[in-house]
């Protein structure tokens, strides 16, 4: 079998005494839809911030596609085709949302150093991110100030951004934060769309997003990781059940 | 349809045929009548003083390129005044009074200088890259303090204008003050075409957004750094402008308070506006010599209104004419 797409071992995190990330290991071939769940405080944020390049680990590698990214910074892993969304929505909130998308695309069509020429009559730049705009259902929203947007077309904005970068593998930190049962429902029915022709590491509070969307499940508690595997042996794991889904399931009643 | 306009064979972009373009056109039409004026009255100063807006316009709008769109406050900027003079003041001392020497030097010594101390400050944010562009800016000033042979603390008087072959006589009040007309309509159009470019759109989302930049693929730190050193070389040029000018240079060209009076007429203008720091100098300017004349503290008066347009008017003059900022 080929390596997999994503593979993360012995990834460990200490912030002072508190453990974030203790001996992760994750292995996601191309193509899986693979969720990360675990309770707060379960290090969830640190593995985003280790897999997308802004946190350095102690211990650990990291592969992308063959090759150690461990050391590699947060612009060279999005180079190599690792995309990611931002919990907390992280959009150029002056610009408009074509301008946001235009610039993910000129981020990977070489560098950047035209003085001259109007980058937005730059059909190369401009017919891409519509394009990804109308994929994502804001085609109509292209020329709004990303600050006039609602929170949810934000959250879609989000997404865009990532797919313009042309990934191979999406980090997505939790897609849903913030989203109305509607919105929230759109998002999965995007998010399956993508599946299959994109690798995506699913980050994600909410369980019924999780089990409509991931092929396999990894659960994290105090930055280790209790238990990995497809939905329903995860769902039918007994530490699980205690650590996660129990607490779960009694406040969603 | 409605035809591009053409500056020189440049394009202006879409912004200039807007109704808000009225006030920069208006602006720019009454600089480009002062020499008419000045002819009429005889009066010479009108000249004097407003080449001297046009100069520091030309410096104001540098900064802004860095400050406004690219967000650097470089507390530092008037440096880069003092360097495109000295160049000019040196070059002159040591018998070269070419302007097609003098000039390029200028530009160089400025980006070369700017290049410096942006590698060295901008990768820190905030306070710090203030203090960092400060602390090389007084530098500047204390090694010119000590430079005997060029007039010391004292300054210099330049014997000659730049010469320019014949092309343009910079003795001549009228072609001076043209010349620096030509600069300044030559430093917007510049401005305008790189912020809008793709190296513009690099520098404004790495102001908006650094992390999210860095998310999508690209490092900032060069594209920062390449600006920096744009922004330096344009107000070297109008340090070498201002030297011709005045026929003087000194170490208070580039004191920090210049610095100040610098970021002062590019807030006052409106940040990250095209045309925001020419309508923030040529208010700065005439309001100092308006009060200068009716009190002996302009400075009292001054800094009240400055205190008024930071609270009142977020944009800056600009703001108060419906234009949009940074688009």
């Amino acid at each position: 079998m080929s390596e997999p797409l994503l593979q993360v071992a012995g990834l460990t995190k200490r912030f002072g005494g508190v453990i974030a990330a203790e001996a992760i290991a994750l292995a996601i071939p191309a193509g899986e839809c693979h969720a990360v769940i675990g309770p707060n405080g379960a290090g969830k944020t640190t593995l985003v911030g280790l897999l997308a390049g802004e946190i350095a680990p102690e211990r650990g590698s990291i592969r992308f596609d063959g090759r150690d990214i461990t050391a590699l910074a947060v612009p060279g892993r999005s180079q190599l085709g690792l995309a990611r969304s931002f919990q907390i929505t992280s959009l150029f909130a002056d610009f408009t949302a074509l301008d946001n998308v235009a610039l993910a695309v000129q981020a990977h069509d070489g560098h950047s150093f035209r003085f001259l020429t109007d980058a937005r009559r730059d059909a190369a730049l401009r017919e891409p991110a519509r394009a990804a705009l109308e994929a994502i259902g804001l085609g109509s929203r292209a020329d709004a100030r990303v600050d006039k947007l609602s929170h949810g077309e934000q959250r879609q904005l989000e997404i865009a951004v990532a797919l313009a970068t042309k990934p191979r593998l999406l980090l997505l930190d939790e897609p849903m934060a913030g989203l109305g049962s509607d919105e929230s429902a759109r998002m999965v029915a995007m998010l399956r769309r993508l599946k299959g022709s994109l690798t995506m590491v699913l980050i994600e509070h909410d369980m019924a997003t999780v089990f409509a969307l991931a092929d396999r499940i990894t659960v994290l508690v105090y930055g280790r990781v209790i238990a990995s595997g497809d939905p329903a042996a995860v769902r039918a794991d007994a530490a699980v059940r205690e650590a996660y889904l129990g607490e779960q399931d009694a406040r969603h009643g | 349809m409605k035809a591009a306009l053409k500056v020189l064979g440049v394009p202006l972009p879409a912004c200039w045929l807007a109704p808000r373009a009225a006030l920069p056109a208006a602006v720019l039409a009454l600089l480009g009548l002062v020499p008419v004026y000045a002819a009429a009255t005889g009066d010479p100063f009108a000249l004097t003083l407003f080449g001297r807006i046009e100069i520091l316009s030309i410096a104001a709008i540098s900064l802004n390129l860095i400050m406004g769109y690219g967000g650097m406050a470089s507390f530092g900027h008037a440096a880069y005044l003092g360097i495109g003079g000295y160049a000019v003041g040196i070059l002159w001392k040591e018998g070269i009074t070419s302007g097609f020497v003098q000039w390029p030097a200028a530009i160089a010594v400025s980006a070369l200088f700017a290049l410096v101390v942006g590698a060295l400050s901008l990768r820190t944010r905030g306070v710090y890259f203030i203090m960092i562009t400060l602390a090389f800016a007084q530098m500047v000033y204390y090694v010119t303090q000590g430079l005997d042979r060029y007039g010391g603390d004292d300054g210099m008087t330049i014997g000659s204008r730049s010469g320019f072959a014949g092309l343009v006589d910079l003795n001549n009040a009228t072609q001076l003050y043209y010349l620096c007309f030509a600069l300044l309509l030559a430093s917007l159009v510049l401005v305008s075409r790189v912020v809008n470019s793709r190296f513009g759109l690099v520098i404004q989302g790495a102001r908006s957004n650094e992390r999210r930049m860095r998310a999508i693929g690209i490092s900032t730190f060069r594209y920062k750094l390449v600006c920096f050193v744009i922004a330096g070389a344009l107000c070297g040029l109008s340090g070498a402008l201002l030297a011709n000018h005045t026929n003087f240079i000194s170490p208070a060209m580039m004191y920090w308070t210049r610095s100040g009076d610098l970021m002062v007429m590019v807030i006052l203008g409106g940040l990250g506006s095209l045309f925001g720091p020419v309508l923030g100098t040529v208010t700065y300017l005439l309001l100092e010599e308006a009060l200068s004349r009716v009190t002996e503290y302009p400075g009292l008066f001054l800094g009240p209104g400055l205190l008024l347009v930071a609270i009142f008017l977020n944009g800056g003059i600009e703001s108060l004419f419906g234009a949009r900022r940074r688009e």
